[in-house]
């Protein structure tokens, strides 16, 4: 139906602030792209641009091969779910979802047709008379998302939708709406903080940081191979573990490629063990704290030597605190020093200022 | 609430008994009064419970008027106060509602000076500004009409921010999915606002009815025509005799009969009225 491209897009408001410093991303037709990165990265914004809620201040925003920075968002053809839904408390469910058709001067027949295809679906039938309060957080999400499917549009744009519903809830709309979006086959823009969300839901996933694109990719590509420290820590949780090469200890074990920077290594890499794999680096940590989720286990451990990390990212851990996941409940018990080791492949090495990736 | 104890409970129960007598037996007296001979009220003999007269007395008065100072029947007096009362309501609802909605969601040069100009009025009531006021509804020949009754009263900067406040809670993202939902200013103000508003305009209606209906200063001044006169103004007039006794039934009725409409306003509207006040839910 629709491409979405965004070349070189900025906002720069009245005061001189910066929001979106120059984003290019292009999402196939039907693609589920989602936006992911810490509360003021811009990712709202962006998504606020291409609703048409947002002026832009630079670049071309383009739906469907045509240029829209000057278009209304009603005439955009998108359809927008917004994070407190935005219903129309004064209106029923079905009048909710009919609003925008009969705005367009659709026919009373063909809305109602759609409306109640769109219950049907949704599972709201039964509740069409009632009004938005009368409803739970799930049902009131279901209706926001009903008021944009019986549009038919072009473009889906979701801000941050699952954020007022609990746990488990939200795990349940994540798969429908994932369902929803693949049937309709409706091109996607998703905003979200949750890194969950964001891995699950992605066709393309857009890691952003500080009003800028970080990163672009299939979210398990990013996962595997982050550009950034930024997107490292960012992707995957636990966060990454990020040390500095520089103690003498992991420079000798990395040889050449000690002079990176930054070692990366995921919490799940590494293994308890005595021996040091040939290439990989081997840690000794004594044991602070253990996390049991049943199927996993967090150990919580601190290096011996006191290590500055490099690299200030969110979700970081203090410095020469190292994460390791094991699979199972068995840990070792407090206070007892382990080694942990790492193979060469699983390495992350990043120059020293996190910005960029090396290949070892 | 705190349930106590007997002793203490009756004391409560007594203070209060003895603040609605202090405030209810004025309106008590004025009803038995209505019903009473006047030679007996005029005589300083007047029983405290109802007398006979009930019927003629209020024909007399809704129908037919005094026979001294101002011959004019309290219906007409009461066509007038409501037709005022609910122009001015109707109308201050009307236009600050539109202002507010002006002031709050539209992006327009000296739009801050505008809201504190209308804010600064909030200190210019008609007490303050009655000469010009007059001179300009005068100079318009507007004396004696309905129109020069209620409209140098409709402008309300109190209405408007009020509004404006109300406003300011409906959140944002209601008039972005109006946006994206095909809806343009009007329409959003018409299918969203509006409906969103109806207890705070409820509210308002009761309290800007009342204050309408009880204006005693401006309908004073600007009417001298027995027919265009209001209630509170006919009361008043019935009192002034110069040489003939005052008919106090029927300026006891006529007070009576000037407290119902309020009272019906209120009784009618209470449940929107303190929903408007109180509710928080959007």
């Amino acid at each position: 139906m629709a491409n979405v491209t965004l070349r070189n897009v900025r906002k720069t408001y009245p005061g001189g602030f910066e929001a979106i410093k120059g984003v290019n991303v292009d999402v196939g037709d039907g693609q589920f792209c989602v936006l992911v990165g810490p509360s003021g990265c811009g990712k709202s914004t962006l998504l606020r641009m291409v609703a048409g809620l947002e002026t832009v201040t630079g670049g071309e925003i383009d739906i469907g091969g045509k240029v829209v920075n000057q278009v209304e968002p009603a005439d955009r053809d998108i359809a927008m779910v917004f994070q407190n839904y935005a219903l129309y408390p004064h209106m029923s469910v079905f009048n909710n979802m009919a609003y925008g058709l009969r705005n367009r001067g659709m026919k009373e027949a063909e809305i109602k047709a759609r409306v109640e295809e769109a219950a049907r679906v949704l599972e709201l039938a039964p509740m069409l008379d009632r009004k938005p309060r009368q409803l739970s957080g799930g049902q009131r999400q279901r209706v926001a998302m009903g008021r944009a499917i019986v549009r038919q549009p072009k473009v889906f744009l979701f801000d941050e939708p699952l954020s007022n519903l609990d746990a488990k809830l939200r795990i349940a709309m994540r798969v429908e709406i994932r369902k929803l979006q693949r049937r309709l086959n409706t091109t996607s823009i998703y905003v979200t903080h949750d890194q969950l969300e964001a891995m699950t839901l992605a066709d393309i996933l857009v890691v952003m940081n500080g009003g800028q694109v970080e990163q672009i990719g299939n979210p398990l590509a990013i996962y595997e191979k982050p550009a950034t420290t930024f997107v490292a820590s960012f992707i995957g949780a636990p966060p990454m573990n990020l040390m500095s090469t520089r103690p003498d200890e992991i420079k000798s074990q990395l040889g050449g490629a000690g002079d990176a920077g930054i070692l990366g290594i995921r919490p799940e890499d590494f293994v308890i063990t005595d021996q040091t794999p040939a290439g990989g680096v081997a840690l000794p940590l004594t044991v602070e704290a253990i996390e049991r989720v049943g199927a996993e286990t967090f150990v919580y451990g601190s290096r011996q030597q006191d290590d500055k990390r490099v690299a200030a990212t969110p979700g970081e851990l203090p410095p020469g605190e190292i994460i390791v996941r094991i699979p199972g409940s068995e840990a070792p018990p407090i206070g007892q020093k382990i080694r942990v080791a790492a193979v060469r492949q699983k390495l992350h090495l990043f120059s020293g200022d996190g910005r960029t990736r090396i290949e070892a | 609430m705190v349930e106590q104890e007997g002793f203490r409970r009756y004391v409560a129960h007594i203070v209060l008994w003895i603040g609605i007598a202090i405030v209810a037996f004025p309106v008590y007296v004025a009803i038995v009064a209505s019903t009473q001979d006047n030679a007996l009220i005029a005589n300083g003999q007047m029983s405290l419970l109802p007398g006979g007269h009930f019927f003629e007395v209020y024909y007399q008065t809704i129908f037919v008027g005094t026979s001294g100072s101002t011959r004019e029947p309290v219906a007409n007096m009461m066509l007038n106060s409501l037709v005022m009362a609910l122009l001015i309501a109707v109308g201050k609802i009307a236009i600050s509602i539109i202002s507010a909605y002006g002031i709050v969601y539209f992006r327009f040069p000296f739009r801050m000076p505008i809201f504190w100009i209308i804010f600064i009025t909030l200190m210019l009531p008609v007490e303050v500004r009655i000469y010009p006021t007059y001179k300009i509804v005068a100079d318009l020949h507007m004396l004696d009409s309905y129109a020069g009754l209620a409209l140098p009263l409709i402008a309300s900067a109190t209405a408007t921010l009020l509004f404006r406040q109300f406003f300011m809670t409906v959140p944002d993202e209601l008039l972005e999915a109006s946006r994206i939902d095909g809806a343009g200013p009007l329409r959003f103000f018409w299918d969203t606002l509006l409906p969103l508003s109806r207890t705070n305009m409820a509210a308002l209606f009761v309290i800007l009815f009342i204050l309408g209906w009880n204006q005693y200063l401006w309908p004073l001044l600007i009417t001298t025509r027995d027919d265009m006169q209001t209630i509170q103004i006919g009361i008043r007039k019935m009192m002034t005799t110069n040489d003939a006794l005052t008919e106090w039934p029927i300026v006891m009725a006529t007070a009576v009969l000037a407290m119902l409409p309020p009272v019906f306003v209120v009784v009618a509207m209470q449940k929107l009225f303190v929903r408007g006040l109180v509710e928080t839910e959007k």
